[in-house]
């Protein structure tokens, strides 16, 4: 009881208070100010350079803040070189000892902390990473997977309040990938530790976290669980750089309560409800209409009758169509926006569909979100791996 | 056989018939030394088989003076090895570790020792030592063998150490090991392969020399000078058996070394 009431429920939260990295005269962290909350796995995710690598290893301790605070739970660690810190690491190569056979680099924290004996911890920790026949191994006989997972063993033995993940998973083949995100949410669920996952794959930070922080040039531009992050992004970055958006601009015409109608190119209107909008909702002004692929429904010209009334409605001509197994992806010239994405699933296919073929585009306008249309429109497009 | 056939199959084995002659260039040396080991000679000079003989064998130290100038040739290669090894690997790790003033110009200067034609650095030395007003011996031939000895530690330790992935200290720091532990635990057992490829040319390079020591030993004698002075007067067959049982450790050492790496290799891959 007395632990629990140390450690308490804010005990263990990472917070970084005003955390910024100057290298030079280059800014590779913004001040930042970012609170992980103890047991969560959470992810800084971003494009190479943002900064998410730099924010990991300032809590490690392998890299000195130029300014702010590092806490852990109510402890102050700013100064606190790395080897005195309740934190692991897991590098994205790995950096297994190769001097040292599997055991031997499981238990080295063990030991450097003065543990004389070891050996059923490590044993447990093998069985819990499915290591435990390959303990006399080097690591260079190990496989990129096997070796990612004594990386995790190495780290995860010392129980520390934090689990560290540097791209861990990008040494690794896709399919191997997917099975390791399972495992290490897994293993994170298993042993309850706080995991910060640094990471440039969109999928793989969704798969996995709980909480994602989506980084760009050093700062953190938007944070919330995944399926908030992909249904309502506040930023073009974050619309583009999670999955697929289309953006439309349009002119506010005005509002209807909770509705926003607004006018695209061509006398198009279209409906957004009000509070997804991030932007100012004035009418006259502007705003960037974003929808994900997948919501759109295309329905051939010649059945535009059937449409349901309420639903958004853009005319186009398909340009160009791509078949990839569980859906087809189209490209569709519109006078709203010049090529706009949208993904049927592969379950009743209109032969009428192929390119050069008038469509209508409509969908759920509470699918719709609104975006500052002071933005770039193509930040983040073809950022994400 | 008829000779197409020879030629054929002499063909197809081309490149093992090479390496075989490459090897037996390289051993036959080493095989006139241990047979005439063996030899009894009828002069002075073991340079024409005579007869078969043990007696060589049964008395190594038979010759005079032969015995305590290996003795001292040993131990100036021991302390040059220990010397060169220390110094070196500090440089090496300077050198890449660090960024100083002059850094670059240590780089090519630690070079110049290899690059000195030995006979020339040979007089300077004794110049250097004479003017100092050094007592020749002993020490001057250990700071000579130091000298030469160091910048070879410094390039295979340096080529290692610049190998060596910098994450893994960085690991090791993050796991509990404080700067003295990161070292000794992880930095030196990575770097000492570089480390004992340096220690090992530095001993051979020491035992064997002559010019170098020639020029800056004084009265002092060893091991190799010995050879030289006993070929203008006569070769005890003694040097033959030395030379031998060197060739037969070294030998020995490589092949217990292989045995211990490949049963290592195996015990790690069946467990």
């Amino acid at each position: 009881m007395t632990e629990t009431a140390s450690t308490g429920p804010a005990g263990g939260d990472v917070r970084l208070a005003g955390i910024s990295k100057k290298y030079g005269s280059f800014r590779a962290v913004e001040p930042l100010d970012l609170t992980v909350p103890q047991g969560t796995f959470f992810a800084l995710l971003g494009a190479s350079g943002c900064g998410k690598t730099t924010t990991l290893r300032m809590i490690a301790g392998l890299e000195d803040p130029t300014t702010g605070t590092v806490f852990l739970g109510d402890r102050d660690v700013t100064d606190l070189p790395p080897h005195k810190r309740p934190v692991n690491t897991v590098f994205q190569s790995y950096a297994l000892f190769p001097h040292l056979d599997i055991f031997e680099n499981v238990a080295f924290g063990l030991r450097r902390r003065g543990i004389k004996s070891v050996k059923k911890q490590v044993g447990e920790m093998l069985d819990l990473v499915q290591l435990g026949d390959h303990a006399r191994r080097k690591p260079q006989q190990l496989s990129g997977g096997q070796q990612q997972r004594v990386a995790v063993a190495r780290a995860l033995i010392n129980r520390p309040q934090v689990l560290l993940l540097d791209e861990p998973l990008g040494a690794l083949d896709l399919k191997l990938r997917r099975q390791m995100q399972l495992e290490l949410k897994r293993i994170q669920t298993e042993v309850g530790v706080t995991f910060i996952h640094v990471t440039h794959d969109q999928e793989e930070a969704m798969t996995m976290a709980d909480t994602i922080a989506v980084m760009n040039a050093g700062r953190v531009e938007q944070l919330g669980s995944p399926g908030e992050l992909y249904e309502n992004p506040r930023t073009t970055f974050v619309a583009n750089f999670l999955g697929t958006s289309n953006l439309i601009e349009t002119e506010i015409l005005g509002t209807d309560g909770a509705g926003l109608t607004v006018s695209g190119g061509g006398g198009c209107k279209l409906m957004l409800p009000r509070d997804r909008c991030s932007t100012g909702t004035a009418a006259g002004g502007k705003v960037l209409v974003g929808i994900r692929p997948e919501k759109i429904t295309l329905t051939h010209a010649d059945d535009a009758g059937a449409i349901p009334e309420g639903r958004n409605r853009v005319p186009g001509r398909i340009a160009d169509t791509s078949f990839i197994g569980v859906s087809t992806q189209y490209v569709v010239h519109s006078p709203v926006c010049p090529d706009l994405a949208v993904y049927a699933q592969n379950i009743e296919r209109d032969a009428r569909l192929v390119p050069g073929a008038d469509v209508v585009l409509h969908w759920n306008p509470e699918h719709t979100f609104g975006l500052g249309a002071d933005q770039d429109r193509s930040a983040g497009e073809g950022e994400a791996a | 056989m008829n000779p197409l056939t020879a030629l054929r199959r002499a063909r197809r084995h081309l490149v093992v018939i090479a390496g075989l002659l490459t090897l037996a260039y390289m051993i036959l040396p080493n095989v006139v030394v241990m047979v005439f080991s063996f030899n009894k000679p009828t002069g002075r000079f073991n340079y024409s088989w005579n007869h078969f003989s043990l007696d060589a064998w049964k008395s190594p130290c038979g010759a005079a003076g032969l015995c305590g100038s290996l003795g001292l040739s040993l131990q100036i290669a021991v302390y040059a090895t220990i010397g060169a090894t220390v110094l070196g690997t500090m440089i090496a790790f300077a050198l890449v570790r660090y960024r100083f003033h002059g850094r670059g110009p240590v780089n090519s200067l630690i070079f110049l020792p290899m690059a000195m034609p030995e006979v020339v650095m040979a007089a300077s030395l004794l110049t250097l030592f004479l003017n100092l007003g050094a007592q020749l011996g002993f020490w001057t031939i250990l700071i000579a063998h130091i000298m030469f000895c160091l910048s070879f530690v410094v390039v295979a330790v340096k080529a290692r150490v610049m190998s060596m992935d910098p994450r893994l200290e960085e690991a090791a720091r993050d796991l509990y090991a404080g700067p003295v532990q990161t070292f000794l635990r992880v930095t030196l057992p990575i770097a000492a392969p570089g480390i004992a490829a340096g220690a090992l040319l530095s001993f051979a390079l020491s035992f064997d020399d002559f010019i170098i020591t020639n020029f800056n030993a004084g009265s002092t004698v060893t091991f190799p000078m010995f050879v030289w002075g006993s070929a203008q007067r006569g070769t005890p067959v003694q040097i033959n058996v030395i030379g031998t049982a060197m060739f037969v450790i070294a030998v020995l050492i490589v092949v217990a070394g292989q045995l211990v790496s490949g049963r290592r290799a195996r015990a790690g891959s069946a467990s």
